[in-house]
């Protein structure tokens, strides 16, 4: 969640990508993954040019390739997933070096593994060229309800200032000569986590204490706007538009 | 548990997010009535607090360890609609900022990891509370067991979620058994974690357990060094009568549910064994991403999922849960506005 | 001509909390127009507890509290919570936003300022601390005794007409300590002070009081009550070493 006003996945560049309004690029993003996820997973070619798509904006917004890469790894979870899946599904059997392998099943893990990795793309290029300021602004901007925008808003203020708490406290448990182990630790890690949710509560109350004392009565004052023009929007809108042309190619091819 | 895009069709990823975003505005009213304008900054505390329990390793044995979903102990401490609020916005940031659950797949997250485990772990931890005797003891036993079920009922909405609209026929009845076998095991470490939690805020500040609140001792003045009572400002809020009928049946379905659930868990134990296996494959890939600060090791933590990697698909009668769930949801609901005529 | 009202009036405040601890027994105290004050006591006096209740965030025990002529309550509590600036503790609780800039707009946006009146106010704000060149910071990037400046920032913003600080020169540098001691003598406001650091309280306060045990126990010049031995040690207040109230006022 990195520092503030950067988090971890956002490299601060100056490309058209980054310079977008937050709104036009999470709707941009959002359209894309529909798309993706509504194209059937038989037109094997789409999903090449889905790819595609995404590296010309990775290399417009100058995202390296082995940062994308890398991020991906967050879906291995779902790739033993994929994997198992021809295996187990029944159905027509054909055989790849000697192994018998189902047909569905092989499909299937190709559909999980193509849309998942498209999708984790997207949000890692989203995520990498906004800001985590404005993407709450532009959350804000699509109307997500504002009481979730400021949830949202005070997590991330407040993020590392908890798990900096945590460190300490870790840190403190460390210097008494504790190291969890197993099991039988998990009364002291369980009290920790007692004692952390006190302190977030705690400080939950102070910060409540310190808005309404400048006046706070359940509405964020409006201070900054984001606004998107006309041509901003069409930029954005590239992405999905284009996605959504393939599609249709594919449904009917 | 983080379901990526693709794995659930676009109409049932629909659906779920209609239910999600419906469950997030009835939260979003609830809590508002509760803490009227500490909404934002304590639920976004709270949510912070979640967030970074999630990344707090509880060692299982050498070399595996497990993490907490948090949703019965958010549920527990902060209640219902809060604790919704709470994972639901710690999913969206996940989803938003981490690229951890996909987008589309939102609706599904938060339905089947933030408003199913709240709801059904807060519905048992009322019920058990009511019915129990009022001690401490009793909210800590409560809590056990609202954690130790959450976690299978979420396994079990998400294998109906897949049973609808997965995108590949995994066999499905075996996959059930998987699904909810393994998430027992985690459940009794999420269960054990989540009442010693729970039992250590409630030797500390009893009053911020949303589930054992409403003890005030009357005002005193000091005049001339002695103590004398002053006149009550405002009468005290009795609480409020709560119909423990509704609350008993609440309960007994959730426990007949339970044990069907763990029923079909036994029923199969290779099953078990398998996702048991990709669990500690999974367990190893997060003690190593511990080894770096909390935030980096954010990114090997897709980690739950393989628990989901285990359950093959699914099937059956897990409509029962999302029933009870919404039953809950109903039943949390009357007695709010039942308390409020009250008060 | 009437002579304007106090800008602080207590009177009879009893609180206890909700887990049933009771912190305030009936406190009764008057801060006049301009004054500054520092507001002493052991740890778990009710000095927060007291605070807590001048711009009404606790409510409902017995007695009141009225802020120049105006009673603290639920009708007028947008008013009162202008008029009352409270720089808490730490100032990581008072700084909730993403940059200075809008940590400081925060209050008086609340109010309905807005545009180039606004930009206006929070510069001066920053200006009258010395942190105007941070404007686009945020808070966490900013040193301790840096954050509580802003802290102070964004409640000048609100032009108060009193000033209540909670142990304002806690965890500060001795630099940063003296250069918000300079900061707060500029101030044209009514100050509260509440305050560990004794030193600091005879410094900038001509008066003190002492609250014990949920009571004011005492009330008086600052010099005269940190010089009143038997007084200080009943109430668990202590001097710096070698610190001669004498020799500096």
């Amino acid at each position: 969640m990195g520092a503030g006003h950067a988090h971890k996945l956002y490299r601060h560049a100056h490309s058209p990508v980054h310079e977008l309004p937050p709104h036009t690029k999470l709707a941009a993003v959002l359209g894309f993954v529909v798309v993706v996820v509504s194209t059937p997973r038989e037109a094997v070619w789409a999903f090449g040019l889905y790819a595609v798509l995404l590296a010309a904006v990775a290399a417009k917004a100058r995202v390296p390739a082995g940062f994308l890469l890398k991020r991906l790894l967050i879906e291995i979870p779902f790739v033993a997933f994929a994997l198992l899946m021809p295996f187990v599904v029944p159905g027509q059997q054909t055989t790849v070096l000697g192994v018998s392998l189902s047909v569905p099943g092989l499909w299937g893990a190709w559909n999980v593994l193509a849309k998942g990795t498209l999708g984790v793309a997207a949000s890692v290029l989203l995520a990498s060229t906004t800001e985590l300021r404005a993407l709450l602004l532009g959350l804000q901007r699509l109307k997500l309800p504002p009481l979730l925008v400021q949830i949202a808003s005070f997590m991330i203020r407040y993020g590392d200032v908890i798990t900096d708490e945590m460190r300490r406290m870790s840190v403190a448990r460390r210097s008494r000569g504790f190291e969890a182990k197993g099991v039988r630790h998990w009364g002291v890690l369980a009290k920790s986590a007692g004692a952390l949710f006190i302190r977030s509560y705690e400080r939950g109350e102070r910060v409540h204490l310190a808005m309404v004392s400048r006046g706070y009565a359940g509405t964020m004052p409006v201070i900054d706007e984001v606004t998107a023009t006309r041509a901003q929007w069409a930029r954005a809108a590239a992405l999905p538009l284009t996605a959504l042309l393939i599609c249709l190619l594919g449904r009917t091819l | 548990m983080h379901v990526p895009d693709g794995f659930i069709n676009a109409p049932v990823s629909a659906a779920a997010g209609v239910v999600a975003a419906g469950a997030v505005a009835v939260s979003l009213r609830g809590a508002r009535r509760e803490l009227d304008e500490r909404t934002a900054p304590l639920a976004g505390l709270v949510a912070a607090f979640i967030f970074a329990v999630q990344m707090l390793n509880f060692p299982v044995a050498a070399g595996t360890s497990g993490h907490l979903l948090g949703g019965a102990l958010a549920a527990i401490l902060v209640g219902p609609w809060t604790g919704v609020l709470c994972i639901a916005v710690v999913l969206l940031m996940q989803g938003i900022l981490f690229a951890d659950g996909g987008l589309t797949a939102l609706g599904v997250n938060i339905t089947v990891m933030g408003v199913v485990t709240v709801v059904v772990a807060y519905a048992l931890f009322r019920g058990l509370v009511l019915v129990l005797p009022r001690t401490r003891r009793s909210v800590t036993v409560a809590s056990f067991a609202a954690a130790l079920v959450s976690v299978p009922a979420a396994a079990a909405a998400f294998t109906l979620l897949y049973a609808v609209g997965g995108t590949t026929d995994v066999p499905l009845s075996k996959v059930l058994t998987a699904m909810v076998g393994v998430h027992v095991l985690i459940g009794i470490g999420e269960a054990v974690i989540t009442m010693l939690t729970v039992g250590a805020v409630v030797a500390v500040r009893p009053d911020l357990v949303y589930g054992a609140r409403g003890l005030t001792a009357p005002l005193k003045l000091r005049v001339g060094g002695e103590l004398v009572d002053a006149a009550p400002a405002a009468p005290a809020t009795a609480p409020a009568g709560s119909p423990k009928k509704l609350w008993i049946g609440g309960l007994v379905t959730a426990l007949v549910l339970a044990g069907f659930v763990s029923f079909y868990a036994s029923a199969s134990p290779d099953g078990l064994e398998k996702v048991a296996a990709d669990k500690g494959i999974d367990s190893k890939v997060e003690d190593h991403a511990a080894a770096d600060s909390p935030l980096a090791d954010y990114g090997v933590k897709g980690v739950e999922a393989p628990r989901l990697s285990g359950g093959l698909a699914g099937v059956i009668g897990v409509g029962a849960t999302l029933a009870v769930g919404t039953g809950a949801f109903w039943v949390v609901r009357r007695r709010r506005t039942h308390s409020e005529t009250a008060a | 001509m009437t002579t304007p009202p106090p800008s602080l009036e207590v009177h009879g405040l009893a609180y206890a909390y909700p887990d049933g601890h009771q912190a305030l027994f009936g406190v009764d105290l008057t801060v006049g127009r301009g004054e500054r004050v520092a507001l002493l006591g052991p740890n778990g006096a009710g000095k927060t507890t007291l605070v807590l209740h001048l711009n009404g965030i606790l409510t409902g025990g017995a007695g009141g509290v009225t802020v120049a002529g105006l009673p603290v309550g639920k009708k007028h509590l947008a008013e009162i919570r202008r008029k009352v600036g409270i720089v808490f503790q730490d100032p990581d609780d008072q700084l909730f936003m993403p940059t200075v800039r809008e940590d400081v707009a925060f209050g008086p946006a609340a109010a309905g300022v807005r545009g180039a009146e606004l930009e206006a106010v929070v510069r001066k704000a920053l200006d009258r601390v010395g942190m105007g060149a941070y404007a686009d910071r945020p808070p966490h990037h900013l040193s301790f005794g840096q954050r509580r400046r802003v802290a102070v920032a964004t409640v000048l913003a609100m032009e108060p007409e009193i000033l209540v600080l909670d142990e304002p020169s806690s965890n500060l540098d001795p630099a940063s300590r003296r250069e918000l001691a300079d900061i707060l003598r500029s101030l044209d406001v009514t100050v509260l002070m509440v305050t560990h650091d004794l030193p600091y309280a005879l410094e900038l306060c001509p008066r003190a009081v002492v609250l014990s045990e949920g009571v004011i126990a005492a009330d008086g010049r600052t010099g005269d009550i940190l010089g009143d031995e038997e007084l200080m040690a009943r109430h668990r207040l202590e001097l710096p070493f070698g610190f001669v109230p004498g020799s500096v006022a």
